[in-house]
């Protein structure tokens, strides 16, 4: 039925039906459903894949898989409010129904990412993606070398999985580093963009691994001081977004230079697609 | 502390990081060590710019007071400067700094770091470009800050 990291799905354009079980507000303006799949079906899943969700009667969007992929049986989707449908959802409850096509797309190198430092830089919603690869280092730490988080967002009440990160940064083997744009004096963190935390942040660049995921300025930003920090492209990997509607690369909405992001993304090795990074409106 | 002490620990520090040795210890001459507890001032908005700090350990705010509210522009960390305001005219500062946490830190006597600028023009170019790049990495930080890019 689902297009499962490189397997061939049979029917990808029909959904499922999902009831939600759970609703979180996470912050003022992003949430988080839990969602069942009819006959509650297993929902294996890899950590960067995303799935279409349909509104019934408003539309379609896709969202980032945010849960643990070994717990594969509720399906967990954090998004913000940022249009019509994404409106509609946030007004869901438990009990709703909504339809469930996926999982799609490519996923985070956590296999190569082994026996070196890891990096995971996440601005704002984008720490949604790679929560499936945290979950997933923090399951298997014994495989990775020095794992580092560094995560910015606007103000601290916009920080997204706040007690998880909390959680995280009192393990004596992961190392998070939180910053903000703006705050007074209640917020005792760093404050500054993302990437003035890069240059202190404890990993070796020869060995490192870096995963990034914010929005396309954030990463422009991020990928520059990480080649500084000497990081190369090939060693960066990023979660692109681009208009996708079919997902299965037919479409082409989400054409991007050669690729199409939703089939041969969302998550590019950096250097797959450096030439158009920059381009402006590209 | 000696100077060869403070020139050692100067080295160890990322903003003095290509600085030459002879440098360093030209600008090790007119530091000395201190510390502060949390919640002590480095600096105040408005009055002479007399020193810069270079931070070794802990967290200093850069803050301004807008409307009634303290609002913390950026905080600084380890290895890095606090403080250019000491190289322009009319050397006043232009923000608080507060210790948000234990900080230790490198204090300098900026009209003497000033003097031996003067009088060593390739000292001078060296700290200038130092702290050009300090100058311009927060002006780019600035302009990212105000593209408001989580939104």
């Amino acid at each position: 039925m689902f297009m499962t990291n490189g397997q061939v799905a049979v029917r990808p354009m029909a959904p499922v039906l999902g009831c939600i079980r759970q609703r979180r507000r996470e912050t003022h303006d992003t949430f988080t459903l839990a969602i069942e799949l009819e006959g509650g079906r297993s929902f294996p899943f890899a950590p960067g894949q995303f799935n279409m969700l349909y509104v019934f009667g408003v539309g379609e969007v896709p969202i980032s898989i945010s849960g643990n992929p070994a717990e594969p049986g509720l399906v967990h989707h954090t998004t913000r409010e940022v249009g019509i449908v994404t409106g509609a959802m946030r007004g869901l409850k438990p009990g709703d129904y909504l339809g469930v096509r996926g999982p799609f797309g490519s996923a985070w190198p956590v296999d190569e990412a082994e026996g070196r430092d890891v990096v995971i830089i996440a601005g704002g919603i984008g720490l949604a993606p790679l929560r499936p690869v945290l979950y997933h280092l923090m399951d298997h730490r014994e495989r990775y070398n020095r794992v580092t988080i560094l995560y910015g967002a606007r103000t601290p009440e916009d920080i997204l999985y706040s007690q998880q990160l909390g959680r995280w940064s009192a393990r004596l083997d992961v190392e998070v580093f939180a910053t903000v744009d703006r705050a007074t004096r209640a917020w005792h963190g760093n404050v500054g963009v993302i990437t003035t935390l890069i240059p202190r942040a404890p990993f070796d660049p020869k060995n490192a691994l870096a995963m990034v995921c914010g929005p396309e300025i954030m990463m422009h930003f991020t990928v520059r001081e990480l080649h500084r920090r000497g990081v190369t492209s090939d060693q960066i990997f990023v979660s692109m977004e681009r208009n996708m509607q079919c997902a299965v690369g037919l479409c082409g909405h989400c054409q991007y230079g050669p690729h199409f992001v939703c089939k041969d993304g969302p998550v590019f090795r950096f250097d797959q697609i450096e030439k158009f990074f920059s381009v402006r409106e590209f | 502390m000696t100077v060869q002490l403070i020139t050692e620990s100067l080295a160890e520090l990322r903003f003095f990081k290509n600085m030459p040795r002879e440098h360093l210890e030209m600008i090790a001459s007119c530091a000395s060590p201190v510390a502060f507890k949390k919640g002590d001032f480095l600096l105040h908005v408005g009055q002479q710019a007399t020193h810069f700090f270079a931070v070794r350990e802990g967290m200093v705010a850069l803050e301004m007071e807008a409307a009634n509210k303290i609002t913390t522009l950026q905080t600084i960390g380890e290895g890095s400067i606090v403080g250019w305001s000491w190289l322009v005219p009319p050397y006043t500062w232009h923000y608080d700094a507060r210790a948000v946490t234990p900080v230790s830190a490198i204090r300098f006597d900026a009209r003497s770091v000033r003097g031996q600028c003067d009088s060593d023009p390739a000292f001078g170019y060296d700290v200038l470009k130092h702290f050009s790049h300090v100058i311009v990495e927060r002006l780019m930080n600035t302009r990212i800050q105000l593209a408001d890019m989580y939104h």
